[in-house]
């Protein structure tokens, strides 16, 4: 039974990574098209159908580049940068519920990696150490825009992290728990947390545009002011596995959207479907599967609208972005927990007597 | 003074409503000029499959016409050389023998003729010169990049129109 559960996680965990690869991948094909779809363009189209093969073949000529490291660099930690933010974007997706529970035979399998407790203090954990990557990445290339993006991101990450973290106390306070799993099971049907929190919402989603370095708040990576930010000094797959970290990191972040305000893998009128089948198991396995379906379809809205957002806002200045981040989100997020309270009490004044 | 134009304007640094200081109504009108976009019919031509549609009296490459019998029309008269204002074409005559009748249509005719498509403008002079019919500029056909310099000099064997090889049923 151990063994089976074991292997069961193995797979499972093996999938989602594949998959959030497969993502990122399909990511960079995704915004070049949806870019170029904006512009009036027709974006990539010569590789394979309809441009298909282009992630492939872009990797194949990252992989052919001169992998170069500059002579007065600190070697061990240029290479470590890279793979810190790739390997932190990767271990992320493990706590985040894609699916409900699959019933074969006499076993019930979790659609989720590992239902830890505190899954949503993992993701943020996990998410605040990918800074490391750009800063250690950025300080070993011993270059002065390098360093300047490293200090830039560091800043950005740690200013919008605090207003992240108050806009999600509120919908902790709604949950009572930090395990993903439940705050998912919560929201069944359409019982989703945006509707108590639209302004909690919008406070993370705007953190989660800075989290991720996306525009507008690409400060750490703005070619115009610095070259190319934090991995000026970068080429081959090392550049590569920085780009594609931050793909992974928006899928993560979506995920993480998603399944916090957005009812992951629930859906209206999923408990009359349940219901519909006269097999009960048959039921559960129909809704789980389409509930999976519901939650990518979620992950993708996302996804594109981070892109629809990059192709049209410019860039923040600095003082801006500072401005942004402690003098109106943590205020907001902060008048968001206030309202909540308040809000909670009156409900159970009302109800419970 | 009052100006003259009523093109004055009078500006003045007005306070921002506080739905022009929330930025979120500008950004989504943004996003929807984008998306609008998104949708739209796209500019590109995707081009060795398509190619620009061409004006009918576009003036592309040149050719060396045949008659109907398959002889070169040209007799190296010299004229689309004289009115050519880049200098583009030269030739060299040369007398028809006996038994070239089939080659040749006049006495005379062009043993060289060359063209430089660096130097030549397309400006369709020579068409216009000459008084035999013999040069055209084609409407289907472009003068390629080439690597070389010497490419570029266009000789007989590249302009003279290829002999209609089915005409014989």
């Amino acid at each position: 039974m151990d063994s089976v559960v074991l292997i069961y996680k193995g797979i499972y965990i093996l999938a989602i990574f594949g998959i959030s690869l497969l993502i990122a991948t399909y990511s960079t094909y995704f915004e070049r098209k949806i870019a170029a779809f904006i512009q009036d363009r027709v974006g990539p189209n010569r590789a394979g159908p309809m441009g298909l093969l282009q992630p492939l073949a872009d990797a194949g000529k990252l992989f052919f580049k001169e992998e170069f490291i500059p002579a007065k660099a600190n070697k061990v930690l240029f290479i470590l940068g890279p793979g810190i933010a790739m390997l932190v974007a990767a271990m992320s997706s493990a706590v985040i519920p894609f699916g409900d529970t699959l019933i074969l035979g006499e076993t019930t399998f979790d659609l989720i990696a590992i239902d830890v407790n505190i899954g949503v203090l993992y993701i943020f954990g996990v998410v605040s150490l990918g800074v490391y990557g750009l800063m250690i990445g950025g300080w070993a290339s011993n270059n002065k825009f390098s360093l300047l993006g490293a200090i830039r991101a560091a800043s950005q990450n740690i200013s919008y992290e605090l207003a992240m973290g108050l806009s999600l106390i509120a919908v902790l306070m709604l949950s009572g728990s930090l395990s993903l799993k439940v705050i998912a099971e919560q929201q069944a049907g359409f019982n989703w947390n945006i509707w108590y929190q639209p302004l909690g919402f919008l406070i993370f989603l705007i953190c989660a545009f800075a989290e991720t370095n996306r525009t507008p708040f690409d400060l750490p990576e703005s070619e115009a002011e610095l070259i190319g930010g934090y991995h000026t000094e970068y080429s081959s797959m090392k550049l590569g596995m920085y780009l594609f970290a931050e793909y992974i990191n928006i899928f993560v972040v979506s995920a993480v959207m998603a399944t916090l305000y957005f009812g992951a893998y629930n859906f209206p009128f999923m408990d009359n479907l349940r219901n519909a089948f006269d097999d009960p198991v048959l039921g559960n396995n129909v809704v789980t599967i389409l509930g999976v379906g519901v939650m990518f379809a979620k992950i993708f809205a996302f996804i594109f609208f981070f892109m629809w957002v990059r192709w049209t806002l410019p860039r923040f200045r600095y003082d801006q972005l500072m401005k942004l981040g402690w003098n109106i989100l943590i205020p907001l997020a902060i008048l968001n927990i206030l309202l909540t309270g308040g809000g909670i009490l009156l409900y159970d004044y009302f109800t419970k007597g | 003074m009052e100006p003259l134009s009523n093109r004055k304007k009078n500006v003045a640094q007005k306070e921002m409503t506080l739905s022009e200081r929330m930025y979120l109504p500008a950004i989504a009108q943004g996003l929807g000029i984008t998306i609008k976009h998104f949708f739209k019919k796209k500019a590109t031509i995707n081009y060795p499959e398509e190619t620009r549609s061409r004006s009918e009296i576009w003036r592309g490459l040149h050719v060396l016409k045949r008659d109907e019998n398959g002889a070169e029309r040209c007799t190296a008269c010299g004229l689309c050389a004289v009115a050519c204002p880049a200098e583009a074409i030269t030739m060299t005559a040369g007398e028809r023998k006996k038994g070239e009748e089939h080659l040749y249509r006049e006495e005379k005719y062009a043993v060289t003729y060359e063209i430089n498509m660096l130097r030549c403008i397309f400006c369709g002079l020579c068409e216009e010169a000459c008084p035999k019919a013999a040069i055209f500029l084609q409407d289907d056909k472009l003068a390629p990049a080439r690597y070389e310099r010497d490419e570029f000099i266009y000789g007989k064997d590249r302009l003279v129109e290829p002999l209609k090889t089915t005409e014989t049923k």
